[in-house]
């Protein structure tokens, strides 16, 4: 299965997008980091060391849970669901520029879940989305402000992203696809 | 290959989902749901704490509160955990309803499932209600108490106040004390208790122990001394004068200075020992008021992480759909 980004592509495409952060907003002031559970939370924290070393300055960093604000929860009388886990949001949203960090955008209903569940912690100044590969097919109005990569899929393929925090390994994969 | 998958799971659990609709009691429970209600319950505590306590998973989603037996802590309990996760929550009162009329349970129960309700939290005096509405009804039946059989969620915060103060619950020293003949906390508790691999003691007037409590793994004594010895938690049980129909003890006096807890017991237990009780309390009667108010108690600790409980659980047995996950 095709490797579209290896650790070196991953570090440095962080990096890039570091910057653009920082060039974007004039400096780091007002700015936050929210990772969307599992894979933007590790994302978010990279990220934060990156800034910390351009700018000197600490960016605070959360985590987010949205299970609880998923629209295709119910739609099954009984079943398998998806494990909640803990949203960590350890400062006040209000009047800050959120960064909303995830590894993966398709659909775009993850990102509406962590709007709504973002929204129900204040009001943010604004949110700004950070992804690191975006593979189209979106089914609602939702786009990334920062891409680590453009990658066009088919609806088949899935693109898995590794982590060395939860994968022992940095790599974004194509797999699948047989049409 | 099926619809693209993105999984977002930091370490694979032993289970991500119950394995049924009802929660009846702890008996039917493995240890692995056990675990997977508890840790739910951690996330659910989180919501808890926002500026804005309420989430949209149950949202279109009808709980009815059936209680037939007066209740205000876990009626209450439930009736947030519902609001919270934004399902429509009905109370039935059992005072203004056709049950004084005559109806039957089963009737009662077919009539309001005939409105279409998701989910049914019942309190019940007699032990087996549950069970016999899980047999007709369509909707899942949530037991907040049958009887003299099982509290389960009790039992689940208990386990969850226990877990978050001592980090584990294997191994531990847990004393249970009091009206241990007429209470479903107990059952439900032992249960729990012994499944997750705790040593539990059991400790009241020789009336008041039911004689084939030893059948569950649990050591039974009359000596306060020796259950409290080198406790990590103690579990007071409230004296249920509404169910005494003899005479179990002289008087709620004696009762109070043979087993009464007091600050002089407590020292006998270890020094970081927790105090439970699932409450009403009876000052004086099991529990001393200094005792009750004083450093070791978590029983507000309990009432607070009943509401994260009944929220995992609401969650849990509501359903989902297969572990799909659209990034």
């Amino acid at each position: 299965m095709p490797v579209v980004m290896d650790a070196d592509r991953i570090a440095r495409t962080l990096t890039r997008i570091a910057h653009e952060i920082v060039e974007r907003n004039r400096g780091v002031d007002g700015l936050a980091l929210v990772g969307v559970r599992t894979r933007g939370v590790h994302l978010a924290r990279r990220l934060a060391r990156t800034l910390r070393e351009i700018t000197g300055q600490d960016v605070p960093t959360g985590a987010l849970d949205i299970t609880l604000y998923r629209d295709d929860l119910m739609r099954q009388s009984v079943g398998p669901q998806p494990l909640v886990r803990k949203t960590e949001i350890p400062f006040s949203i209000d009047d800050r520029t959120i960064l909303l960090v995830d590894d993966v955008l398709y659909t775009g209903r993850t990102t509406r879940a962590a709007l709504d569940a973002l929204i129900d912690f204040g009001r943010p100044l604004g949110i700004q989305s950070i992804v690191l590969v975006d593979r189209g097919h979106r089914e609602l109005p939702i786009k990334a402000d920062y891409v680590g990569k453009n990658l066009p899929t088919s609806p088949e393929e899935s693109v898995q992203v590794c982590l060395e925090e939860t994968d022992d390994r940095d790599e974004v994969i194509l797999q699948g696809g047989a049409a | 290959m099926s619809a693209p998958v993105i999984t977002h799971v930091d370490e694979t659990p032993a289970v991500t989902s119950l394995r049924r609709k009802d929660l009846l009691g702890i008996a039917d429970l493995a240890p692995d749901e056990i675990a997977l209600i508890l840790d739910t319950a951690e996330a659910m505590k989180e919501v808890g704490s926002r500026p804005i306590k309420k989430v949209p998973a149950l949202r279109g989603k009808t709980v009815v509160n059936l209680f037939y037996e007066p209740s205000t802590r876990t009626r209450t309990s439930f009736e947030i955990a519902e609001k919270r996760l934004s399902a429509d929550t009905l109370n039935i009162a059992i005072a203004s309803s056709s049950v004084v009329k005559g109806e039957t349970l089963a009737d009662t129960a077919l009539n309001l499932e005939a409105m279409q309700p998701d989910m049914i939290v019942l309190r019940h005096s007699s032990s087996g209600a549950c069970h016999l509405l899980s047999r007709i009804c369509r909707s899942g039946i949530i037991n907040a108490g049958d009887g003299m059989h099982e509290h389960p969620t009790q039992a689940l915060l208990d386990a969850f106040t226990i877990r978050a103060r001592k980090k584990r619950l294997a191994g531990l020293k847990v004393a249970i004390i009091g009206d241990l003949l007429h209470s479903r906390v107990l059952r439900s508790n032992i249960l729990l208790l012994t499944k997750m691999g705790a040593d539990v003691w059991v400790c009241g007037p020789p009336t008041l122990i039911p004689t084939d409590v030893m059948r569950f793994g649990v050591r039974a004594t009359s000596a306060v001394d020796e259950a409290v010895a080198d406790a990590d938690v103690i579990m007071l049980l409230r004296i249920q004068l509404e169910r005494m129909e003899g005479a179990f003890f002289p008087s709620l006096r004696e009762y109070f200075n043979v087993f009464g807890m007091t600050e002089a017991r407590l020292r006998r237990a270890k020094p970081d020992v927790i105090l439970m009780h699932p409450g009403p309390m009876n000052r004086g009667v099991e529990i001393a008021s200094e005792v009750a108010d004083g450093p070791y108690s978590v029983i507000l600790d309990q009432v607070a992480n009943g509401v994260a409980v009944r929220m995992a659980v609401l969650y849990l047995l509501a359903g989902g759909v297969e572990h799909e996950t659209a990034a």
